[in-house]
């Protein structure tokens, strides 16, 4: 059974994922404050027979990576999928945002996933099959007001999953992107009904999308039917960037 | 270990690991362009090496590493 590695997986679009994929492989639940909530989820996949562990990091620290991935080869030998979900936000208009706003942004939501990445990148290497998927956003296609750090970290995702697509496809790892639009998770909890309405109109599909939504297209991904799709920017959004 | 022996295991690796036709691993061998190992190829070659001998190679001391026999002797170094 192959080994996934869910990164923000405690809640949100990541805990979906993470659901989805328990019913078809081994699935590690990352998490970095939630060990509560982590540890429900591991429940949670279990109880319906499948196999789950929580691992604790911080995906902005090389040195936590580290320490993760050492733990998970040792209980899994090594992580066939990884899902690179875990991300912050700090918004503030570009005239007023601070130093640590935007570092911190960049750090976590594309340097982390940089570490992630090279780490479970080697062994993929090694088996001659891999697939590496990154949550980023709409946003990071089209921007947002307020959001300049986390447009640019999630726009950065594209360009760093385009770049290993090239790199290692002939070792029949597939890197891809997927965007999701307004997905009704804790990060999109502030909009409130009369903006959620707004939101809705500018939308093909007349509701708001479900961390489900984008399980779905991850399982998918995941497939040794999906090898012929690389270096992709799969929005689900509804169809707002249409 | 000597150094016959390392080129001997060596040879196993890169027939193993990377399907090379033994006949042509020799000393003089050039990893990129006599049994052209790509650089995706060298980073699978290091992580065998490693996991083989049990030691760690950094990225630095593989820049003056062309031929299998460098390869040996490095790794000789090391042992």
């Amino acid at each position: 059974m192959k080994t996934v590695f869910v990164t923000g997986a405690s809640r949100g679009i990541g805990k979906s994922i993470a659901l989805e994929l328990g019913k078809n492989y081994q699935v590690i639940v990352g998490f970095s404050n939630s060990k509560d909530k982590a540890d429900e989820v591991v429940e949670e996949i279990k109880k319906l027979g499948g196999e789950s562990l929580a691992v604790q990091l911080n995906i902005a620290d090389r040195n936590s990576v580290d320490e993760a991935f050492n733990l998970i080869e040792k209980t899994y030998k090594n992580v066939d999928i990884l899902v690179n979900n875990a991300g912050i936000t700090k918004d503030n208009i570009l005239p007023r945002m601070k130093d640590d706003e935007w570092n911190d942004v960049i750090q976590t939501n594309l340097t982390g996933n940089f570490y992630t990445t090279q780490r479970a990148i080697k062994k993929m290497i090694k088996n001659k099959w891999g697939r590496l998927i990154f949550i980023s956003s709409v946003v990071g296609i089209s921007g947002n007001q307020g959001q300049a750090n986390y447009a640019a970290s999630k726009a950065g995702l594209i360009g760093l999953s385009k770049s290993i697509s090239k790199e290692v496809g002939s070792r029949k790892i597939t890197s891809n992107v997927i965007a999701p639009g307004y997905i009704e998770t804790d990060m999109t909890s502030f909009i409130n009904d009369e903006n959620k309405e707004n939101i809705i109109e500018q939308l093909s599909i007349k509701r708001m999308g479900m961390p489900e939504d984008i399980a779905n297209m991850v399982s998918f991904l995941c497939k040794d039917e999906s090898e012929y799709i690389t270096g992709q920017v799969i929005p689900i959004d509804g169809g707002l960037t249409t | 270990m000597e150094v016959n022996e390392v080129f001997e295991k060596v040879k196993t690796l890169f027939e193993e690991e990377l399907g090379i036709d033994s006949e042509k691993i020799n000393m003089d061998a050039k990893l990129e362009e006599d049994l052209e190992i790509d650089s995706l190829g060298i980073v699978e070659v290091v992580m065998a090496f490693e996991d083989e001998f049990e030691i760690e190679i950094d990225d630095e001391e593989l820049t003056d590493v062309g031929t299998v026999g460098q390869a040996v002797n490095l790794l000789h170094s090391k042992l």
